[in-house]
């Protein structure tokens, strides 16, 4: 096995001052999350937006970091971001056909 | 004998066209595949936000034509907390992890980072916890007038979280299989792969919630 096991495990890992900090940015936007969520700007246009970039952050770190699919193959890349792909573009259709969308 | 040491050695060797290990391959495949589903979850409940006739709701306060009053039944602080225990559990699973791929290496040994049955414990642990806020938060609407058939927010919410947990206790189950493996015979950086799956898995869950929490609980 160990060939190919070695090829798919001594790839670079993050170390654990990177995983340390990638846990304190991720409490930390969640609290921003929160925060914002009780002061006024909840009212505004740019809420929405503003808490779904914050969402898509944490997101994107945990699979870069903590899934450290930053650092693995090409392959594994693809079987993820495909179906997400998909994924996405099948709930902002939804949303469209069911007007929850609109251009 | 000669037999004996060939189905051995046979039993550690993957050739692979790809290179790469089958499980892994397979696991990346299906958390694929789960992006799907949590879509088409999240998906209906957006569709069904907002368009439930009758209360409980989410964010707004309601009062039934009887003249009964219910409050907005989401609990931002207790999620935040849960969300907050998600989170932690990630750390912890990625530093099980760790200690299992470097054990014996220097800075590992003799060290809490090197103690891979503390960090899988740890997470099992936040898993539950994060289960038990969940328990507490149904069994509070369920209190409140909200049920799975109450309302289209109900039917919704509780099927999208409902799912997300049922997949948060597949995975506490599979941690505390793994720590029963790691208290049995000890685990080595051989099993890394074993490990690194079930990381995979509950990292999965973890982003799942983030969504959850950001489309659910944040925006009204």
């Amino acid at each position: 096995m160990t060939d190919h096991h070695h090829a798919d495990h001594e790839h670079e890992h993050p170390t654990w001052t990177q995983y340390k900090w990638v846990a304190i940015v991720l409490t930390a936007i969640t609290a921003v999350e929160v925060w914002i969520y009780y002061t006024p700007f909840k009212d505004s246009p740019l809420f929405v937006p503003v808490l779904l970039i914050m969402s898509a952050v944490k997101f994107a770190i945990v699979v870069l970091f903590y899934m450290h699919l930053k650092y693995d193959h090409k392959l594994f890349k693809a079987l993820f971001t495909g179906p997400l792909i998909i994924a996405m573009c099948t709930i902002m259709a939804l949303l469209f056909l069911f007007k929850k969308l609109s251009i | 004998m000669a037999t004996a040491s060939a189905d051995h050695a046979h039993e550690h060797v993957h050739y692979t066209t790809t290179g790469l290990d089958h499980r892994k391959i397979a696991i990346w495949a299906f958390i694929g595949s789960e992006c799907m589903l949590f879509a088409s979850l999240i998906s209906t409940y957006l569709i069904y936000k907002g368009r439930s006739i009758v209360g409980p709701f989410p964010h707004e306060a309601w009062t039934s034509p009887s003249g009964q009053k219910f409050n907005a039944i989401l609990n931002i602080p207790v999620t935040s907390m849960s969300t907050f225990v998600l989170l932690m559990s990630s750390l912890a699973m990625v530093l099980a992890l760790a200690a299992v791929e470097n054990r014996g290496k220097p800075g590992y040994v003799g060290t809490a980072l090197g103690n891979s049955k503390l960090w899988l414990a740890a997470t099992a642990l936040l898993g539950a916890t994060f289960l038990g806020f969940q328990a507490f938060e149904f069994t509070s609407f369920v209190h409140e007038g909200l049920t799975i058939k109450t309302n289209l927010f109900g039917s919704s919410f509780f099927t999208l979280t409902g799912f997300h947990g049922a997949h948060v206790t597949v995975g506490v189950l599979w941690l505390l299989t793994l720590l029963a493996i790691d208290f049995k015979r000890g685990l080595t950086p051989k099993d890394a792969l074993i490990v690194d799956i079930c990381a995979l898995y509950w990292h999965f869950v973890d982003v799942v919630w983030i969504a959850i929490f950001t489309l659910v609980y944040l925006i009204k």
